[in-house]
């Protein structure tokens, strides 16, 4: 049947005939994405997880759906979980889920790096769908459930084929089979990819590595801000390593561990910081360097965290510093010290001096002034996330003096 | 020529422009009562909170029995049994069919032999009294400072309270409601629902060294009752122990001496500042058992305000002299 393609009624056709067309285009930009992802991971900048398949799903459970579900009311968690700049990881989550609504499985045929690695790998096989001409009818029945979009009807793209053998089951000649070729099997389609766009992808991937570096980050000098996880390498190596999975994140138990903005540089974006004010690293914890799966952050025991043994000193994440003008027995001659309280190290990290001071209005009294042993604090931040001063806390912890790193670092004498 | 699109719009009666008109007038009439009614010089309307308030949890007071009953020895279980049993036993204290709400101190993540938290055992014995006593369930809920899955996973609170047949409660955020402490720094504060939701409440504090309060034991585990920013107490700590102790009547209170954390409190960690007391104290007057505990930590009356503070409320009586005291070994 001929379409009259300038008939109102055939517009949606139209359409479709448009859509066919981009759709083919479409579904080759996964491969540039990957030769784009993939040659600044040669030279150093792993940036992988932010596309990838795994990284992307376990991130937006971790940072979004989940606390989402909680919110919703599921009863997950005794405190509800909240995340810097989640809503923006979710947002992307249900934007490649609703992506759906234009294409099927819009994320694996047009996104994918690793859906495209998996294609480039399988340009060969033994094994494939194949179709018998020689029964093949051309109804197209096939791909009315086709999970890949790779024309099972025709010349099969075994690169896009999720071998999801819904078009075996579909076809009523039993035309189609999975296995090694017989004399009447179809041919398959070479990889569908425009040669030279994917050397503009690859060079574009190779001038972004040194735009990347010349940027102010986490790497070149320690931001006070950036606190890692406990047992992270030293910072250029753990910028090497971590994919942003987002798993440290799920199962920290004070949701402390934090999905980093722009603290760390740009390539830092989602990965793992404390920050204080929500949660506190639990001293008897080391749940995220177990997750971790990279080993960006190194597996840890607790005996090792803590220092326990001959010669061993503890994990330290950072360092607690007053800040005087806000410290109410500091600033406000205000009985407090909530934060030696919660101190976990023993001997404490912090102590106390106990001062007699004048009122303002004639009587004086006896008052506890906090200081911090900076050879003992280990950064955990329980100090800061308890202290009274919600907004911003009289004590805080800088990244100075952690262990992973050997710039970061202010006392001779330790 | 006439418009192909031709549909027109029919004429209307009288009749109908009346009804018309009237649903219009009605319609801009009532929204005009509706605002006249609702009217208020306040513009926003705010969130209503109930406000609870404690229930007094203790029971008739018995003349006969001892004001304190301190036991001595080795096994938890056979001193909380001694001692309560002394005492009057848990018949005295809980009614068949009730619910007991059991708060130890399981503030942190440490673990038993560090003595930051109330020894399992007790916990544990004092369970399944309640349980002989036919109560009908009995809770046992803190809300910790650390991770409460943490605290009472290593503190051994939480297996030994299941082993015994108790129920772990844990407060999550949504479990707090409003009270009225009626206090004097202590006004409207975040409280576990749990306290409102049972019968009989037996606490169950152990004994530490606190930097600010210089000690921690029954009054100051009570702090564990409440949500919210109860870091802000430490500004008048012993008005809020106090405010505490005269709000909030236990039906009884077990203080755990079976190991006290001397020094570091009230978080400890290391051993060497623990010492081994194998001492149980059960008594009804919160501040009895509290001057009695005193001696563990080598403190006085006269070193703690608190407990001043709080028998001059009438929450109990501080001076041991001419109180009738109970002293066994196991």
């Amino acid at each position: 049947m001929k379409t009259k393609f300038l008939s109102l009624r055939n517009i949606r056709r139209i359409y479709a005939v448009f859509f066919v067309a981009l759709f083919v285009v479409l579904l080759r930009l996964k491969y540039y994405i990957l030769a784009l992802i993939l040659v600044p991971a040669a030279f150093g900048s792993i940036q992988t997880g932010l596309l990838d398949p795994i990284s992307f799903i376990t991130r937006s459970f971790a940072v979004s759906v989940f606390p989402g579900f909680n919110i919703g009311g599921g009863r997950l968690y005794l405190k509800q979980p909240l995340f810097n700049g989640g809503a923006l990881i979710g947002l992307i989550f249900l934007a490649v889920l609703f992506a759906n609504r234009f294409m099927p499985r819009f994320w694996c045929r047009v996104v994918c790096p690793l859906g495209a690695l998996l294609g480039l790998l399988s340009f060969g096989p033994l094994l494939r769908i194949r179709r018998d001409v020689d029964r093949c009818n051309d109804c197209k029945k096939c791909l009315a459930h086709c999970h890949g979009g790779c024309d099972p009807h025709a010349a099969l793209r075994t690169s896009e084929c999720h071998l999801c053998m819904n078009c075996v089951e579909d076809c009523p000649e039993g035309a189609l089979h999975y296995g090694l070729a017989s004399p009447s099997s179809s041919v398959q389609m070479p990889l569908d990819v425009n040669r030279r766009r994917l050397i503009e992808s690859a060079l574009a991937g190779a001038l972004i590595f040194p735009v990347l570096r010349s940027t102010i980050s986490s790497g070149t000098s320690p931001h006070y801000r950036v606190i890692r996880p406990p047992g992270s390498l030293a910072e250029k190596d753990f910028l090497r390593r971590c994919i942003k999975c987002g798993q440290c994140m799920k199962v920290c138990p004070t949701n402390a561990i934090q999905p980093a903005l722009m603290e760390a540089g740009f390539e830092g974006l989602w990965t793992p910081l404390l920050i204080n004010s929500i949660g506190y690293c639990e001293y008897n914890c080391v749940l995220c360097s177990r997750v971790c799966p990279t080993g960006a952050i190194s597996p840890l025991t607790v005996e090792k965290k803590l220092g326990k043994g001959v010669g061993l000193k503890p994990v330290s994440i950072g360092t607690a510093f007053y800040d005087r003008g806000r410290c109410l027995p500091w600033a406000m001659n205000i009985d407090c010290i909530v934060c030696e309280e919660v101190c976990p190290t023993s001997p404490k990290a912090i102590w106390f001096e106990t001062v007699e001071v004048q009122l303002r209005d004639g009587p004086t009294k006896k008052l506890k002034r906090p200081y911090v042993d900076p050879n003992l604090c280990i950064g955990c931040g329980i100090c800061e996330n308890k202290c009274p001063i919600r907004d911003q806390a009289g004590v805080r912890i800088t990244s100075i003096g952690e262990t992973r790193s050997s710039v970061n670092r202010m006392i001779l004498k330790t | 020529m006439p418009s192909i699109n031709n549909k027109r719009e029919e004429e209307i009666s009288r009749r109908q422009f009346l009804r018309r008109a009237a649903v219009t007038c009605g319609a801009a009439a009532a929204a005009g009562a509706w605002g006249y009614v609702f009217y208020s010089t306040e513009p926003v309307r705010r969130t209503d909170t109930k406000i609870y308030s404690f229930r007094d949890y203790r029971t008739r007071e018995i003349k006969v029995y001892p004001h304190l009953a301190i036991a001595h020895g080795k096994d938890a279980e056979k001193m909380v049994r001694a001692a309560v049993d002394r005492i009057g036993g848990m018949g005295r204290f809980v009614s068949p069919g009730e619910r007991v709400l059991l708060k130890p101190n399981a503030a942190w993540d440490r673990q038993p032999e560090q003595a930051a938290n109330t020894n399992p055992d007790v916990v544990a014995a004092t369970v399944k009294l309640c349980l002989e006593a036919k109560a009908a369930e009995v809770w046992v809920t803190d809300v910790s400072v650390n991770d409460p899955h943490r605290c009472f996973a290593r503190s051994g609170i939480g297996e030994a309270v299941n082993k015994a047949g108790g129920k772990l409660r844990l407060t999550s955020e949504n479990d707090f409601v409003s009270t009225d402490l009626k206090g004097e720094v202590l006004k409207i504060w975040p409280v576990s629902r749990f306290y409102h939701l049972a019968d009989k409440l037996i606490n169950l504090p152990v004994i530490k060294h606190h930097s600010l309060s210089k000690c921690t034991m029954g009054m100051k585990n009570l702090y564990g009752s409440l949500g919210g920013q109860r870091n802000r107490l430490h500004q008048d700590i012993n008005t809020s122990i106090a405010d505490l102790a005269s709000a909030i009547r236990p039906t009884l209170t077990i203080l755990d001496a079976t190991r006290v954390l001397r020094r570091n409190g009230p978080t400890g960690g290391n051993l060497s500042d623990v010492s081994v007391e194998d001492t149980i104290i059960a008594g009804v007057d919160l501040v009895t058992v509290e001057a009695y505990g005193l001696r563990f930590l080598d403190l006085k009356i006269e070193d703690i305000p608190f407990i001043a503070l709080a028998e001059k409320r009438g929450a109990g009586l501080s001076d041991l002299k001419g109180l009738n005291i109970a002293e066994m070994t196991i």
